[in-house]
C-alpha cells in the first residue's frame, strides 16, 4: 500500500525519526473448538508511521482495531509477520532475543490497570528499582537515591511512599508508581496502553499533566493508545486512526480534529459526547450504526465501506491507498471529506452529513 | 427504619407536568462496618425519578453512587446497614425482607452492569437466558416465553434476533451483549431501569448506540432510567436531570441544562475543568485540584470538599445543607460559583471571597 517514505510528514524542521515503522503486518491463526483451524486474524495490515524525538503519537480506534497489537509488534514482543521497525538506525525485526533485551530498555509500557502491573508483595522502592536491578549495577545508596529522584519526579513524596506496598495506594498513586518505574531507565519511548482509562476524572487530569511534564523535562516520545478521543487530542502532536488493522488517517491532531478527512474519523469524533465547559451546552453524539466486521474476513476494498455512509462501488473493488491530504497528514479514502465535511463524490449523504448536529 | 428527613428535595416539582415520581428516595443512609471501622458510604441521599425520565448520578469512585442504587436493589452485603426511605410506586424498599425483595428486584426495578461479558452466563445461549428471566417473573409457557424473548431482542434492536437467540455470549460483540443485558433487564417491564456504568467498557461508537437505545426505551416504554456514570459529557448529552455526589452526599442537583449552564458547586466545576476537550489545542494544561476524596471511615467536619476547595473559608467548617437556592437548582455550598465561568477564586463570589491555599491534603 504505502511505499517507502511516502508516510513522512513535511514539517518545518525534520530531524531523523526516532522510530520508523514500515509496512507492519501482524496475523494470527485462529482456532475454533477442538483446535480446528478457522482462519487468519488480520490484526494489523500494512501499517507505517514515524515517531519523532519528543513527539506524542496518539493511536485511536475501536476495540479490535489493532492498537495494542501494533504496539506489541513495534517493540517485537510479538514478532510481526513482515515489515520493518527501525529505531535509531537499527532494524529491530532482525535482532535476536538477547540483542532485543538491550534495546527494550528504551521502550517502556504503562498499562491500564496499575494494580495488576505492580507486584502486590513488593515495596514501592523495589517495584521502581526493578528495571534498574536488571539493567544497571548500582550500589545500595545509588539505587535508593535514584528511586527517590524518580518518585519525586512523578509527584510522590519518597519519605511517605518508599516503604509502602501497592495495595496501600490509590489508583492514581499506583499509576504514578508505574510511571516512575517506566522512566527509571531513561527510555526514549513510553507506550501508554489505555494508561489513564480506569482513573477518575480528576486523577486522570493529574496523570495527563504528569505525562506532559515528563515529555518536556525528559524529552520523551509517546505512543499514546486510548479509545477516548478527547484525551488523545489533549496529549498528541499527531494522531493515527486505526480501523480493522489498517490506518484510516494519520495527521497532526489539530487538523484531524477540526477537519477530519476520513469518514471513519468523522464518525468517531461525532460519537464523542461533548460538553462545552464555558456554556454548559452538551453535544449529543451522532451514532455510527453497525459493528466492526470480523478481522477473520475483513471486507474487500476499503474495510470501512460496510459502515460508511458515502461508500460507492469503487470502495468495494479497490483498496484505497494512504495518500497526502490537504491541511497535512495522510488519509486512506477514495472520497475524503473536505474542509466543510463534504465528500468529493457528490453523494447526497455528503451534504446531509455536513450539517452541524 | 429511622426516617429523619432533614433534607427533602423535591426537585422540579414546580414544572407541573403532574408526573408523579415512580421512585422517591429520602435520606438514604448506608453504613458498613469493616475491620471495626464504621464506613458511611451514603449520607442522606434524596431524589425523585419520574416515569420516562433519565436521572444521571455523577461522581468519582467512592462517592457513593453505586452503593446508593445497590441499596435500592437490595444488592448490598449483609454487613451493610440501610436506613431512610425508598418508595417505589407505593412500596417501601428499605427494610424489605430478602424474599420480598426478590419479587421486586428484576421485576419492578432492574439493573444493567458495566461488564456484559461477566454478567451473562457463558454456557447458556442468549435466548435461554432471556427466557429464564421472562419465566422467573411470570407464569408463562416455554413457547410464549421464547416469543417474548425474540420480541425483547427486537426491542433492543439486536440485528437478526432469531439467529442471535440461539447464539452464545462469546459470539456477540460487547455492544450486542449489552443489548442482551438490557433485554433481560426489561423482561418484566420494570418501572425503573438502573444502568450502572453500562457503557463505560464500550467503544465510543457503541456507547453512543447503547445510550440512544436507553433514551429511546425510556420514551417508548415510559421506563424511568437511572444512569450511574463518571462521565459528565455523557450525562449532559442524555440525562434529563443530574445529581452530583461527593463523599456519600448529594452536592448539586438540577435539570441537566440548568446544571451545566450554571454550575454552582466548586466540585462540579472542578470536574468540568478536568475533562479533556476535543476543542482545546493539544498540550494545553488541564486545571487540576490536588488531594483525595475524604476517607469514608473518618468523620468529616463541615463541607466534605473543603480541604480541596479553592473557595473554602472558615464558614465551611459548618456543613452546608443541600438547598434549593434557585428554582429547581439544589446545591450544598456556602460559596457557590456565580457569574462568568472563569476558573479560580477571583471570579465573583457572593459573600466573603476568602481564599485558602488549594489542596491541603492529608495524604500524598
Amino acid at each position: 500500500m504505502t511505499t517507502e517514505n511516502s508516510i513522512e510528514d513535511t514539517g518545518p524542521e525534520r530531524p531523523e525519526p526516532l522510530l520508523s515503522v514500515r509496512n507492519i503486518v501482524q496475523e494470527f491463526e485462529s482456532r475454533g473448538p477442538g483446535g480446528v483451524k478457522e482462519g487468519v486474524v488480520h490484526a494489523v495490515s500494512d501499517i507505517s508511521f514515524d515517531l519523532m524525538p519528543g513527539e506524542t503519537l496518539g493511536i485511536v480506534g475501536e476495540t479490535g482495531s489493532g492498537k495494542s497489537t501494533l504496539a506489541r509488534a513495534v517493540i517485537q514482543v510479538d514478532r510481526p509477520k513482515s515489515g520493518s521497525v527501525v529505531f535509531r538506525g537499527e532494524d529491530l525485526t532482525g535482532l535476536s532475543r538477547k540483542e532485543l533485551k538491550k534495546v527494550w530498555s528504551n521502550f517502556q509500557m504503562v498499562y491500564q490497570d496499575p494494580f495488576s502491573s505492580l507486584n502486590p508483595r513488593w515495596r514501592i522502592e523495589d517495584v521502581v528499582a526493578e528495571p534498574l536491578d536488571s539493567h544497571r549495577s548500582l550500589s545500595r545508596q545509588e539505587r535508593r537515591a535514584k528511586v527517590r529522584e524518580l518518585l519525586d519526579l512523578v509527584g510522590l513524596d519518597p519519605d511517605t511512599y518508599l516503604r509502602r506496598r501497592p495495595m496501600e495506594l490509590s489508583g492514581g498513586q499506583a499509576q504514578r508508581v508505574a510511571i516512575a518505574r517506566a522512566i527509571a531507565l531513561d527510555p526514549a519511548v513510553i507506550i501508554c496502553d489505555e494508561a489513564i482509562s480506569s482513573l477518575d476524572v480528576l486523577i486522570q487530569a493529574q496523570v495527563i499533566n504528569l505525562f506532559e511534564k515528563l515529555r518536556v523535562e525528559l524529552g520523551l516520545s509517546y505512543l499514546f493508545i486510548a479509545h477516548d478521543l478527547a484525551t488523545v487530542k489533549q496529549v498528541s502532536d499527531r494522531v493515527a486512526v486505526l480501523y480493522l488493522g489498517q490506518l484510516a488517517e494519520i495527521a497532526p491532531s489539530d487538523r484531524m480534529y477540526e477537519t477530519p478527512r476520513h469518514p471513519y474519523t468523522r464518525a468517531l469524533l461525532d460519537s464523542v459526547p461533548g460538553l462545552d465547559p464555558e456554556t454548559g451546552v452538551a453535544k449529543r453524539p451522532i451514532t455510527l450504526p453497525g459493528d466492526v466486521p470480523s478481522p477473520l474476513d475483513p471486507p474487500s476494498g476499503c474495510r470501512f465501506r460496510t459502515r460508511c455512509p458515502f461508500a460507492q462501488d469503487v470502495c468495494a473493488a479497490v483498496e484505497p491507498r494512504l495518500e497526502p491530504c490537504s491541511g497535512g497528514g495522510f488519509v486512506a479514502c477514495h472520497f475524503p471529506l473536505d474542509d466543510d465535511g463534504l465528500t468529493t463524490n457528490g453523494h447526497p449523504e455528503g451534504a446531509k452529513a455536513a450539517q452541524p448536529a | 427504619m429511622s426516617t429523619t428527613m432533614t433534607i427533602t428535595p423535591e426537585p422540579t416539582t414546580s414544572d407541573g407536568i403532574g408526573d408523579k415520581p415512580v421512585l422517591r428516595v429520602r435520606d438514604l443512609q448506608v453504613t458498613f462496618t469493616r475491620a471495626g471501622k464504621r464506613i458511611r458510604a451514603a449520607k442522606g441521599v434524596s431524589f425523585n425519578v419520574r416515569p420516562g425520565k433519565m436521572l444521571a448520578i455523577i461522581g468519582e469512585s467512592g462517592s457513593g453512587k453505586s452503593v446508593t442504587v445497590r441499596a435500592l436493589m437490595g444488592l448490598l452485603p449483609p454487613s451493610a446497614r440501610v436506613s431512610g426511605s425508598a418508595d417505589l410506586d407505593g412500596r417501601e424498599l428499605v427494610g424489605l425482607s430478602d424474599r420480598k425483595m426478590r419479587l421486586v428486584r428484576g421485576q419492578e426495578i432492574s439493573m444493567v452492569f458495566q461488564d456484559p461479558a461477566r454478567s451473562l452466563n457463558p454456557t447458556m445461549s442468549v435466548g435461554a437466558q432471556i427466557v429464564e428471566s421472562v419465566r422467573t417473573h411470570r407464569t408463562i409457557g416455554r413457547k410464549d416465553a421464547a416469543e417474548r424473548a425474540i420480541e425483547l431482542l427486537k426491542l433492543v434492536r439486536l440485528p437478526a434476533p432469531e439467529k442471535r437467540f440461539h447464539q452464545f455470549p462469546h459470539q456477540l460483540s460487547g455492544g450486542m451483549r449489552q443489548r442482551v443485558m438490557i433485554a433481560i433487564a426489561l423482561a418484566s417491564d420494570p418501572k425503573v431501569l438502573i444502568a450502572d456504568e453500562a457503557t463505560t467498557a464500550l467503544d465510543v461508537t457503541t456507547q453512543a448506540q447503547i445510550m440512544e437505545l436507553l433514551v429511546d426505551l425510556r420514551e417508548r416504554l415510559g421506563t424511568a432510567v437511572i444512569m450511574i456514570s463518571h462521565d459528565l459529557g455523557l450525562a449532559a448529552s442524555y440525562a434529563d436531570e443530574v445529581l452530583v455526589m461527593y463523599a456519600g452526599q448529594v452536592v448539586e442537583q438540577a435539570e441537566t441544562s440548568e446544571l451545566f449552564a450554571n454550575v454552582r458547586m466548586p466540585y462540579t466545576r472542578a470536574l468540568l475543568e478536568a475533562i479533556p476537550q476535543v476543542s482545546r489545542p493539544s498540550h494545553s494544561a488541564l486545571t487540576v485540584i490536588g488531594g483525595h476524596p475524604p476517607d469514608p471511615s473518618q468523620r468529616i467536619e463541615g463541607c466534605p470538599f473543603r480541604p480541596r476547595c479553592v473557595r473554602a473559608t472558615e464558614t465551611c467548617v459548618t456543613a452546608p445543607a443541600l438547598q434549593e437556592h434557585e428554582a429547581g437548582h439544589w446545591y450544598a455550598c456556602w460559596h457557590p460559583v456565580t457569574g462568568a465561568l472563569a476558573p479560580g477564586p477571583a471570579s465573583g463570589t457572593d459573600g466573603e471571597p476568602g481564599v485558602l491555599e488549594p489542596g491541603e491534603e492529608s495524604d500524598s
